[in-house]
């Protein structure tokens, strides 16, 4: 009996196998020749193209099947190969044989505008000045990576740590940090930031301290709702009997307990924060030309550029869109695994 | 004199007032109450009638505050927990009173290990190093019967089943030794069969430890024959006290009696029918004049509407007192008319 199974299990094995290995060709066929066929109007191609992606997703989730016995949440894998390979070459990125990115001075010889060419010296293109598409994506990825991480991390510090003595404290602390968070929430994120920008140079560290701004409001309103409801347990009044003030209460009883729904809403804003860093950018509110950031690259694309070079914007445009939804997806996983509660909503 | 200093808790006429939005409710309207080191009081009563408030007024947890208003004086060790200053009351959690939760779910913070929740304790009161407060931690759980206690230290909450949970909590309050244990409901979130082991360990560690412990109830069950003497309270007051002994079986006031008369009985014939107190507590927004129970109470009559009777001796003759409020007490020879 138990071979017989095995037999059996064996043998759907072997057929989902060759099913995923089959539907992995054939998506990678048709995205191909959808890529590269003259013969077919945009439109076509765009469908061709989408439709051999989802094979070859399909495919590669079957054979993993095949392979491993269980599914993996292929989609998830994919956004973390992503993010994780962004990180290693955004912090390597001097050190890696890129072509050019901000000086126009040594860049004179090069092709300018050209489209993308993989195996070439410039495989994602080149812009208006020559400047290589790749490396001004991955040196763009550094600055708008660097500047939502700090923003974040500055947002859960102050706003986690504001949010939690609201939270216990209430009364007429409770009220006054309500009043703030509630001024700040009242006024429009975007105008807030372009009115930060008349009196702040646009640096690294000023556009990260403008963007934290964003992010305190909403991360005192969580920390101050989860330390309302972990301070009604008895475990934090047991802890007051054993002798504990009302800082070792905080810092020992809540904040361990507060961390969780606060690190997982922590994740979501990092994407939320790249667009507001990537809007102000283009703007010309942000980090400026000729250090590249993704906002100022699409921005480089008005004026008609886009329409005789599209590359121009869909390179910086896939590089935000990929990292934002790979953040997403994290944030996702996080809230699902960390806050139960907001998950559901 | 020596008897003086044995007293570990000394409650005097202790009211506790809630200010609300709809009046001023009296949780606890005078009660008075006296426990020795080694000696377990039991506190009974249905929800309501101001037991859990008065056992965290004696603990100072409920204190004098824009909305609570506390008279009276509640000496733990012969200094009143409601003149102490925050700190000095602190100084005094842990060391002189400890308390048991009801819900060992919520008591234990889901983030911190077994073994931190009692060191934590150790190292902050008595200032024992990491060390010493491990080893001490551990012999803790042993005495809370804890099987394999050091695999125990480094397990969350959640790894543990609540009748465990309940006996890290207990470890937790006995930690610093208090001289006081204050257990409120400890085994109302627990199944029939962990309740009776949770309440013969507290017992057996009051012994051991000559602790004096309160038990605060509604379960008569779980006060009888655990504890010395029993306080039964009803609408924020004492209505009856004495040795536990006397009460069951001699119960003066007819709120007690009818209390002990409702409890089913495993040697009752199969569908006896249940002897319920009719009606419900009284709205403590509004208390009633007179006797509280009086509305209640099957032998009320005029005077009862009328006029609050007093706790007094109503023992007669015998040499420990029992203490009642009621104008016309059940005495033994009553009830056997009645």
């Amino acid at each position: 009996m138990p071979s017989d199974k095995f037999r059996a299990d064996k043998t759907k094995r072997t057929r989902t196998l060759v099913l995923g290995g089959a539907m992995l060709v054939v998506g990678l066929a048709l995205m191909v020749f959808g890529w590269s066929t003259p013969t077919l109007v945009l439109a076509a191609k765009a469908v061709l193209v989408l439709g051999g992606v989802a094979l070859v997703f399909q495919g590669i989730s079957r054979l993993v099947v095949a392979i491993r016995g269980k599914r993996i949440d292929l989609l998830f894998t994919l956004a973390m190969i992503w993010l994780v390979g962004l990180c290693i070459v955004a912090l390597l990125a001097p050190l890696l044989p890129l072509g050019e990115h901000n000086d126009v001075a040594k860049t004179l010889l090069e092709p300018t505008n050209m489209s993308p060419k993989l195996l070439t010296d410039h495989p994602l293109g080149t812009n208006n000045q020559g400047l290589d598409m790749l490396s001004r994506s991955i040196h763009g990825a550094r600055t708008s990576l660097m500047i939502s991480l700090l923003a974040v991390s500055i947002g859960t510090v102050v706003g986690g740590s504001i949010g939690v003595i609201a939270g216990y404290f209430r009364k007429g602390t409770d009220s006054v940090i309500g009043i703030f968070t509630n001024a700040v929430l009242a006024v429009p994120p975007l105008i807030l930031l372009i009115a930060l920008s008349t009196f702040l140079d646009p640096s690294l560290r000023n556009m990260a301290f403008a963007l934290s701004l964003l992010t305190i409001p909403s991360m005192v309103r969580l920390a101050r709702a989860n330390t309302i409801a972990f301070a009604q347990r008895e475990f934090v009044m047991a802890a007051r009997l054993m002798g504990a003030n009302r800082f070792r209460v905080m810092a020992r009883e809540l904040v361990p307990n507060v961390i969780l729904p606060v690190f997982s809403m922590a994740v979501v804003m990092i994407s939320a924060l790249i667009v507001a860093e990537a809007s102000l950018s283009f703007l010309g509110l942000g980090i400026q030309q000729p250090d590249p950031t993704w906002g100022n690259m699409v921005a480089e694309g008005e004026g008609g550029a886009m329409e005789d070079y599209p590359h121009i914007v869909l390179v910086p445009g896939a590089f935000l869109f990929l990292t934002v939804f790979a953040f997403n997806l994290l944030g996702e996983k996080a809230q699902q695994r960390w806050d139960t509660r907001s998950a559901k909503l | 004199m020596n008897q003086d200093n044995d007293l570990v808790l000394e409650v005097r006429d202790v009211r506790t007032t809630f200010l609300t939005p709809r009046g001023p409710v009296r949780a606890v309207d005078g009660v008075s109450m006296s426990l020795r080191a080694g000696e377990t009081l039991g506190i009974v009563g249905e929800s309501g009638s101001g037991k859990s408030v008065l056992g965290r007024t004696v603990m100072g947890l409920v204190s004098n505050s824009p909305t609570t208003t506390v008279t009276g004086e509640c000496l733990i060790d012969g200094r009143d927990v409601h003149t102490l200053k925050p700190n000095q009351r602190r100084q005094l959690w842990g060391p002189e009173v400890a308390m048991v939760f009801q819900d060992p779910m919520t008591s234990l913070n889901p983030v911190k290990r077994v073994g931190r929740h009692i060191t934590e304790a150790l190292r902050l009161h008595l200032g024992v190093g990491k060390k010493e407060a491990h080893d001490r931690a551990v012999e803790l759980l042993r005495q809370v019967s804890i099987p394999e206690p050091v695999r125990r230290m480094t397990q969350y909450p959640h790894e543990l089943s609540g009748g465990m949970r309940q006996r890290v909590v207990i470890a937790m309050a006995l930690a610093c030794d208090p001289k006081l244990l204050i257990a409120d409901e400890p085994t109302t979130a627990l199944d029939v069969t962990v309740q009776k082991q949770i309440l013969d360990l507290l017992a057996s560690l009051a012994t051991e430890r000559n602790m004096a412990t309160i038990l605060i109830s509604h379960d008569l069950g779980a006060v009888e024959g655990r504890t010395d003497r029993v306080a039964v309270m009803y609408a924020g007051r004492t209505v009856e006290t004495s040795r536990t002994s006397r009460v069951f079986n001699n119960p003066v006031h007819p709120y007690a009696d009818a209390l002990l008369a409702s409890i089913p009985r495993i040697a009752d014939d199969p569908h006896t029918v249940l002897r319920a107190i009719d009606g419900s507590p009284p709205n403590m927004l509004n208390p009633p004049d007179g006797c509280r129970f009086a509305p209640r109470c099957r032998f009320a009559v005029d005077r009862c509407r009328e006029e609050s009777p007093e706790l007094r001796d109503l023992a007669d003759g015998t040499d420990d007192t029992h203490l009642g409020a009621c104008h016309f007490p059940l005495l033994p020879a009553r009830q056997e008319v009645g």
